[in-house]
């Protein structure tokens, strides 16, 4: 066996990397199924109840219980639908979510993929992630879907535009797009949330948008548009839905960590490496509370009122933050 | 390597397929999607990730969203395809196939003489090579490029005016 083992390294090289890969993905799926218990416990905190509090210690066993639950529920497709699509949409809406989560580099030595334009991938991959929502809306056939999937079309492209502008900051100060590469100069030359502190809040203004959580949460507005795009969908297919939106929220707290808090890096890390991970999934949670607390604090603005805020506070706000990067690099580059 | 180069391309090609036969507009856009992002799956493959990137952005992500946006809201459905069923008779065809024809002699043209080999494939096109090049020699194209977008930009804001 031993033997075996030495002859492929190659083999046995791809082989733990695969493990790693599949390793990740579990813990992000099940990181962001927990992720429903947690944001049920801190509102019910901030709201004076107690929240889930029964199945396990803490309440702890609510998620699995609600996991089977819908496993066992009746995958219900209506006759009216667009088959074909109706189906598609969901496991989009889940898949690109994970997918994305395979450019995080977690560690220094665990992360899936290290792609040298990982950003831009992380951009194009979000990019598409509007598909799910809108071929949700469209397959369902029913006004008020069709309605959540046109608001999450019109929502999601104003706001990707600048937020990709906002991170190309980072790319500046960083040189690449490389994100192992963005955390490491960040050990080196500081937290990227010092100088890049507009880029942070257009980047995080335009990611919830993108992922469509609380206060812009538009798109399944109950008051208006019954559940939004998700109105037909029942079981499973409703799952992947949800449990998809808090995969977003985890990715969101993880890209947030890598690209302005320094990623795995703090202190005592350069002589404890083990304390890599712990630092990483710290920051990952701070952001996770965060984003909860935003839920629990805000109320959802008008439609019209959050399209102007994207197209006339986020984006000029981007783009003087990218002229004025800019400046000070090449001012840096000349004085040097 | 060239497996996965020449399954990219399949996909590529079946599913454009799919876009010129399909009947229902919608299903037809999504195919073009897919045939975008097989098309971007070359790009990586032959060394070129940043315009791989730049092509699942641009168009798959932005472009083919606001297709989609717009075909969405028509109300489609069996009378649609129908139409669609009608308008495609052979007579229709005759254009386009002799022009694609004239296409894929130069192409046959190409690949039969072998053609020159890039050297694409062997050596990788990274974000700070195509800065260099679009502000060194081709800086006069970005320039009108940028011109041509400012002038649509505002001739969109024209149009889009309150008034």
């Amino acid at each position: 066996m031993l033997d075996w083992f030495n002859a492929h390294p190659h083999l046995v090289d791809s082989l733990i990397e695969s493990v790693k890969a599949i390793v990740v993905l579990l813990v992000t799926v099940v990181v962001a199924a927990w992720m429903i218990w947690l944001e049920r416990r801190l509102l019910g905190l901030w709201q004076d109840r107690y929240g889930p509090n029964r199945v396990g210690p803490f309440g702890l066993g609510q998620v699995i219980a609600d996991m089977i639950k819908i496993f066992f529920k009746e995958d219900w497709i209506p006759p009216f639908v667009d088959k074909l699509t109706f189906i598609v949409a969901p496991a989009i809406a889940m898949g690109l979510m994970l997918l994305m989560f395979a450019l995080v580099p977690v560690t220094p030595t665990w992360g899936v993929a290290h792609i040298n334009v990982g950003l831009l991938v992380f951009l194009a991959l979000a990019g598409l992630e509007v598909y799910a929502v809108m071929l949700g809306g469209w397959a369902s056939n029913s006004k008020y879907s069709l309605l959540g999937g046109l608001r999450v079309t019109a929502q999601t492209v104003s706001y990707e535009v600048f937020m990709g502008i906002s991170l190309m900051g980072i790319v500046m100060l960083a040189g690449s797009f490389d994100l192992r590469h963005i955390v490491e100069y960040q050990a080196a030359n500081g937290w990227n949330i010092i100088p890049q502190f507009f880029g942070f809040c257009a980047f995080v203004t335009a990611a919830i948008a993108v992922v469509h959580r609380t206060p812009f949460d538009l798109p399944e507005a109950e008051s208006e548009l019954a559940a939004g795009f998700h109105t037909e969908y029942s079981g499973m297919k409703f799952g992947m839905f949800f449990v998809g939106e808090y995969v977003g929220i985890v990715l969101v707290s993880a890209i947030t960590t890598v690209l302005f808090f320094g990623g795995w890096s703090g202190p005592g890390v350069e002589s404890h490496a083990w304390l890599a991970f712990p630092w990483f999934a710290f920051k990952c949670l701070c952001f996770m509370s965060g984003f909860i607390l935003l839920r629990a604090s805000l109320p959802r603005p008008r439609y019209d009122q959050m399209m102007a805020a994207g197209w006339k506070v986020c984006l000029p706000l981007s783009l003087i933050n990218l002229l004025g990067t800019a400046a000070v690099v090449v001012a840096g580059a000349h004085g040097a | 390597m060239t497996f996965f180069f020449y399954l990219a391309a399949a996909v590529a090609v079946i599913s454009t397929l799919f876009v010129i036969f399909g009947r229902n507009p919608v299903h037809a856009l999504l195919n073009l999607v897919v045939s975008l992002l097989a098309v971007a799956g070359l790009f990586f493959m032959l060394g070129a990730p940043f315009a791989g990137a730049l092509e699942v952005i641009v168009y798959a992500g932005a472009i083919m969203v606001l297709f989609v946006f717009v075909v969405m809201m028509l109300n489609l459905g069996k009378e649609i395809e129908d139409q669609e069923r009608r308008w495609l008779t052979p007579k229709v065809w005759f254009a386009p196939a002799v022009l694609s024809v004239l296409l894929l002699g130069g192409l046959l043209d190409v690949l039969l003489t072998g053609g020159q080999t890039h050297a694409a494939a062997t050596t990788t096109i990274d974000a700070k090579q195509v800065g260099v090049h679009l502000f060194g020699p081709y800086l006069l194209a970005v320039e009108l490029g940028s011109m041509l977008l400012l002038a649509a930009l505002v001739a969109a804001y024209h149009l889009g005016r309150h008034d």
